[in-house]
């Protein structure tokens, strides 16, 4: 685009007098890496788990590397303008950590190649735009089977962000892991139409839980409808991080984002000038998935939760092992087979048994 | 010694115009208290939230930008609260102007037509002006207070925005995530500004400001606007018709609204997805009173406001601040504000010798 322009504007943020330390992005060795979260980095969840990862790259990469971040980005028009005010700082990596982020980072971009950029659960890649997300299925499988143990009421409650196709695949995951072991189990699920809204979920939570749930699940962010079923005497799940300080009775896993290890192998591939644009789809095996200790459950229950842990990460057993219908009936994936990732990817139905309506 | 406050006989004419200087020049000192507390440097955190954001052309550009939804909103607001018509649902007429003028982007997605992005604003304008025909028709009809209604259809509009962009105007080729296609060149306003984002709406903004000006000074409906609100008796006395006002005011500032968040979908967002506004139509009730209700102190107050938020990414990003800075700043600006206020209508005596003549 217009290059000289941003020369020009860089050169004016640069001569403000040393604020934009380790400017002059394109030689310099060290890496300067920016982040920019969707939520606070206090939500104990999804965003404060990048920062953690932020947090291991300046451990691992010491001196070699600084980092930057800016926190509860709104996923409308202030994100490409964060996006850019880091890459004319002079950062040199920029992790955009929302699926809302795509299309700034897309376009900001465009406008630095030299800058290099790592999209968290998107699908756009261009020369200097990575992806990278994780398969957080394989938890809500293994978390799907110990709720279909444990629960007397055989009704659980689900707490949703928003219909896409990441949540949409958690629930049909964890629901064919609750079947695995209890085909009686039936869920309930609660739109709360947000990430993070303590309030909101934690009301999603009590609703649930005077509809008879006994196991509470979530893919929202803050610890609220845990700490709600900490109150009421259930059992849950942590998500995205270890929430077991929250609700130390009620945690019997959390399905962890782990994002430590790929963070400092990008940050490091600045260093040594070998970074390339890829697409990261990391599971158990990689470690980008871990579950958090299994607490709350009974010996043979943890037993067989780590025998599934471990077939999911050898690669022995995948959740989605045909034959699976959807809700109308139709053969989705065939007797055998397992579902290839556009399908996963772009799931938006239901399988078989969900007595629940899509939100279309 | 005592420091006592004394009613004015008349409103003090210059206060009106100091007590916003006055309160900026004491958010500046009482953000200089805390920064010093959490351990930074002052002075350089002033610079960096108040000179770094606008010491470029972009960075200024940057401020219209995210000033003008504002602003727009802001004039058509400040004219109902004169006449006493509370429109706290702009976040609704917002996004139902979004709606509207962004569902004929998508229904003429391959259309070149010059004539396409005029009758989005047509529509946009006339799809807030809609969602709050609602509170005045229940106003009007059935003494429903405004206040509610109009903030309850902001929830309103809001998920039919969500179920739009989750279902029928998803976008072919994004993988079910929720977002339209992006919108066709021809749908999208022209920048005004080359290499930048500031596009036709910061201009329209402008003529909004002029035009808001003329209709409150010059015409004979913003005597009646002023008159109404500060006398309803006289009002009524003299034959000026309420429900007009109501009328008037709740179509007016609903299609302001309107156009504002269609400028956001057709300026730097470029299609429809499920958060397009980071509560502009709540934040531009603040801007409404920064700026006295004036439409050239509602430009000021906009620019401002803006300029905290720019500042607040920026100190993130060049200092590590926490963005919880950014609402602490606005907070505190209010309160200085209304504190201000009160020196228009009273005045400071020092001493503590009773005062001549208090009656009882």
């Amino acid at each position: 685009m217009n290059v000289r322009f941003m020369k020009r504007t860089m050169a004016a943020m640069m001569a403000v007098g040393a604020l934009a330390a380790g400017a002059g992005a394109a030689q310099a060795e060290d890496a300067k890496v920016g982040f920019i979260y969707v939520g606070p980095i206090g939500d104990h969840g999804w965003s404060y788990r990048h920062d953690i990862g932020r947090l291991a790259i300046e451990e691992a990469l010491g001196d070699k590397a600084t980092t930057t971040y800016v926190e509860s980005v709104p996923e409308g028009a202030d994100a490409e303008r964060v996006i850019r005010q880091l890459a004319q700082t002079g950062h040199n990596l920029i992790f955009t950590t929302s699926f809302g982020f795509m299309n700034p980072t897309l376009k900001v971009a465009e406008q630095f190649p030299d800058v290099k950029f790592e999209h968290a659960t998107g699908f756009k890649r261009t020369d200097n735009v990575s992806t990278y997300a994780a398969r957080f299925y394989e938890g809500r499988y293994i978390a799907g089977v110990i709720a279909g143990k444990m629960t007397k009421s055989n009704i659980i409650g689900y707490v949703g962000s928003f219909p896409i196709p990441e949540v949409v695949r958690g629930i049909n995951s964890f629901m064919l892991g609750a079947w695995s072991v209890n085909p009686d189990v039936q869920v309930k699920i609660v739109w709360a139409n947000t990430w993070y809204d303590p309030g909101k979920e934690g009301d999603a939570a009590k609703a649930l839980i005077d509809q008879g749930a006994d196991i509470m699940v979530q893919h929202t962010d803050s610890p609220a409808p845990l700490q709600v079923a900490e109150n009421r005497g259930i059992l849950g799940f942590g998500q995205a991080s270890d929430m077991i300080k929250f609700a130390p009775k009620a945690q019997m896993s959390a399905i962890v984002d782990n994002w430590d290890k790929y963070y400092v192998a990008r940050a490091q591939a600045i260093v040594d000038g070998t970074w390339e644009s890829i697409d990261t789809w990391g599971g158990i095996n990689t470690g980008m998935v871990e579950m958090a200790p299994y607490t709350n459950i009974p010996d043979d229950v943890k037993a067989m939760a780590e025998e599934i842990e471990a077939k999911i990460a050898s690669g022995e057993l995948h959740p989605f092992t045909g034959p699976i219908y959807d809700q109308a009936g139709e053969l989705r994936i065939a007797e055998g087979a397992v579902a290839d990732d556009g399908m996963l990817l772009g799931m938006d139905w239901y399988v078989k048994g969900i007595d629940a309506e899509l939100p279309k | 010694m005592l420091i006592r406050l004394e009613p004015r006989r008349q409103h003090s004419q210059a206060m009106v115009y100091l007590s916003p200087v006055l309160a900026i020049i004491l958010t500046l000192m009482a953000g200089m208290v805390i920064f010093s507390i959490m351990g930074k440097d002052p002075l350089r955190a002033l610079h960096t939230f108040f000179i770094l954001p606008v010491n470029n052309i972009y960075g200024i550009t940057e401020l219209f930008v995210k000033a003008t939804p504002l602003v727009i909103i802001a004039i058509g607001l400040a004219m109902g609260f004169r006449a006493n018509v509370w429109n706290i649902g702009a976040e609704g007429q917002l996004t139902m102007g979004a709606i509207f003028g962004g569902g004929l982007a998508l229904l003429f997605h391959d259309s070149t037509s010059v004539f396409l992005l005029p009758a989005m604003l047509v529509m946009g304008a006339l799809g807030g002006a809609f969602w709050a025909a609602i509170p005045a028709w229940l106003r009007t009809r059935f003494n429903a207070n405004e206040i509610l209604t109009s903030l309850m259809l902001t929830y309103v509009g809001v998920l039919v925005l969500s179920y739009l962009v989750h279902g029928p105007w998803r976008s072919p080729d994004g993988f079910n995530f929720p977002e339209s296609r992006p919108f066709p060149a021809a749908a999208l306003l022209p920048v005004i500004y080359d290499g930048t984002r500031v596009h036709l709406g910061s201009l329209i903004a402008l003529l909004a400001v002029v035009g808001g000006w003329i209709l409150l000074s010059k015409s004979v409906i913003g005597f009646q606007l002023r008159v109404v609100g500060k006398a309803p008796q006289a009002a009524r006395h003299v034959g000026f018709r309420q429900k007009r006002m109501v009328w008037f005011t709740l179509l007016l500032s609903g299609g302001l609204a309107g156009l504002a968040g269609l400028f956001e979908v057709a300026g730097p967002i470029g299609q429809l997805q499920p958060q397009i506004s980071p509560g502009y139509g709540f934040t531009a009730i603040i801007v409404a009173f920064l700026g006295r209700l004036h439409p050239v102190g509602i430009l000021f107050g906009g620019l401002i406001m803006a300029l905290t938020y720019l500042g607040g990414e920026l100190a993130q990003i060049m200092m590590g601040l926490p963005n919880a800075v950014t609402g602490l700043f606005q907070g505190i600006l209010l309160f200085f504000l209304l504190a201000c206020d009160v020196l228009t209508k009273y005045r400071v005596r020092f001493g503590s010798a009773a005062p001549k003549g208090r009656a009882a």
